[in-house]
């Protein structure tokens, strides 16, 4: 009953909600072929208009940072507060900026 | 790191909020229970198709009928965002069909018991999702990302569910005298299965205490039960109906209702297998999958022999 070495390849499903907005990864789902994949992601995740474009990306093409590294990995940005606009004190007479 | 302090940050990050991911650490025990939940919780929408799926022919309306049909899709999108959930936890989808198909893996024990009326309809979304839908919504908190995640989809959309079923059940009820038999009887048969689906007592649910210990559950399941019968009691009072349990009675000092103890006898033999449609329920799945397996074959083909063109 279970053939494992068939089992249609996964796919992950990045949706346009509307126009103007980024594709966003809503989740996964088996199919043979890009095609099906794009035909299955609108069946499972846009029944009710939740998308007016989809993307599909086969899994395994997937390439990740590794979580068990990342307060090393994202440790440059985290001594550098003066990136953000609140790190400056200016006066609050001053007015459009 | 040590195994230990591997597991004391685990429980650091649960204690502090903080989602845990598929590539995390987690310790063995919780991806396990991770799993078996996820994966019963996914069966159990996939069967839930089927008491349902009965009654689409003969749907009293063609509005009827597009409820339901769209109902029983969204339950197999459901079933799909949570199998995709347990994958990501390192279980293949087809190793956990064959669980379901060869009887390993449990689904929701209320899909065994059978949908005689149309009223039944009306009682499941009404009951059945709306017990469901007390126990997924503290799970869209729950500490496993994919899985919460999976819940606030399906809690979004089971909201129609519920509300579909209790608009068949205010149709019946202000029908004829007969219309109303036929509600107030579905009240009563699905009352008590309604009340088993939120688990065993917590006396003797082997895995409540770590569950919550790892914010997997949110709520016990005897809190959850509780929570359901007081909002349900004057939800059938508005319908008009007699109450399904003569103890249902307002305990002023515990502030809830009291009811009846219900028959775990009956919950444990229907989930060992010998409610009134296991054997039938689990066989029209394993023949959907099965006669299924031409459909796979020929798309796996079909994209093998595309792939083989573009390449020449």
């Amino acid at each position: 009953m279970s053939n494992e070495h068939k089992e249609w390849p996964l796919w992950e499903v990045f949706i346009r909600s509307k126009a103007g907005l980024d594709h966003k990864h809503a989740g996964s789902l088996h199919a043979a072929d890009a095609q099906m994949a794009i035909e299955n992601a609108r069946d499972v995740y846009t029944r009710r208009m939740e998308g007016i474009s989809i993307w599909v990306v086969e899994s395994k093409h997937i390439h990740a940072s590794n979580p068990e590294e990342a307060d090393a990995f994202f440790d440059p940005a985290q001594d550098k507060i003066y990136r953000h606009p609140t790190f400056y004190n200016l006066p609050d007479e001053l007015k459009h900026m | 790191m040590t195994q230990v302090s591997f597991e004391a940050s685990f429980q650091k990050k649960i204690d502090e909020e903080i989602m845990i991911e598929p590539q995390d650490y987690m310790p063995d025990e919780y991806r396990k229970t991770l799993i078996r939940q996820i994966s019963q919780h996914a069966h159990s929408e996939i069967v839930g198709m089927l008491p349902e799926a009965n009654w689409i022919t003969r749907a009293p309306s063609l509005r009827r009928k597009a409820v339901l049909l769209a109902k029983v899709q969204d339950e197999g999108g459901h079933g799909l965002y949570l199998y995709s959930a347990a994958e990501t936890l390192g279980i293949t989808r087809d190793q956990m069909l064959h669980q379901l198909h060869t009887g390993v893996a449990k689904y929701s024990s209320i899909f065994n018991y059978p949908t005689i009326t149309w009223a039944d309809m009306g009682a499941i979304g009404w009951l059945v999702d709306g017990a469901a839908i007390m126990n997924q919504v503290p799970l869209c908190r729950t500490s496993y990302g994919p899985y919460a995640r999976a819940m606030v989809r399906v809690c979004k959309e089971e909201s129609f569910h519920q509300r579909q079923g209790f608009e068949i059940m205010l149709n019946l009820s202000k029908g004829t005298p007969v219309q109303k038999q036929m509600a107030q009887d579905a009240l009563n048969r699905w009352w008590a299965p309604a009340l088993m689906m939120f688990g065993p007592l917590d006396a003797v649910s082997p895995n409540t205490a770590k569950s919550m210990e790892w914010r997997i559950k949110r709520f016990t399941n005897d809190e959850l039960r509780q929570r359901f019968i007081d909002v349900t009691v004057d939800q059938i009072r508005l319908l008009g109906l007699a109450l399904p349990d003569e103890n249902i009675k307002w305990n002023e000092e515990r502030g809830h209702y009291d009811s009846s103890e219900l028959n775990w006898d009956e919950f444990w033999n229907v989930v060992k297998g010998n409610g009134p449609c296991n054997k039938e329920r689990l066989a029209t799945r394993v023949k959907a999958w099965e006669d299924g397996a031409w459909v796979r074959e020929a798309a796996s083909a079909y994209a093998e022999k595309r792939k083989t063109k573009k390449a020449a």
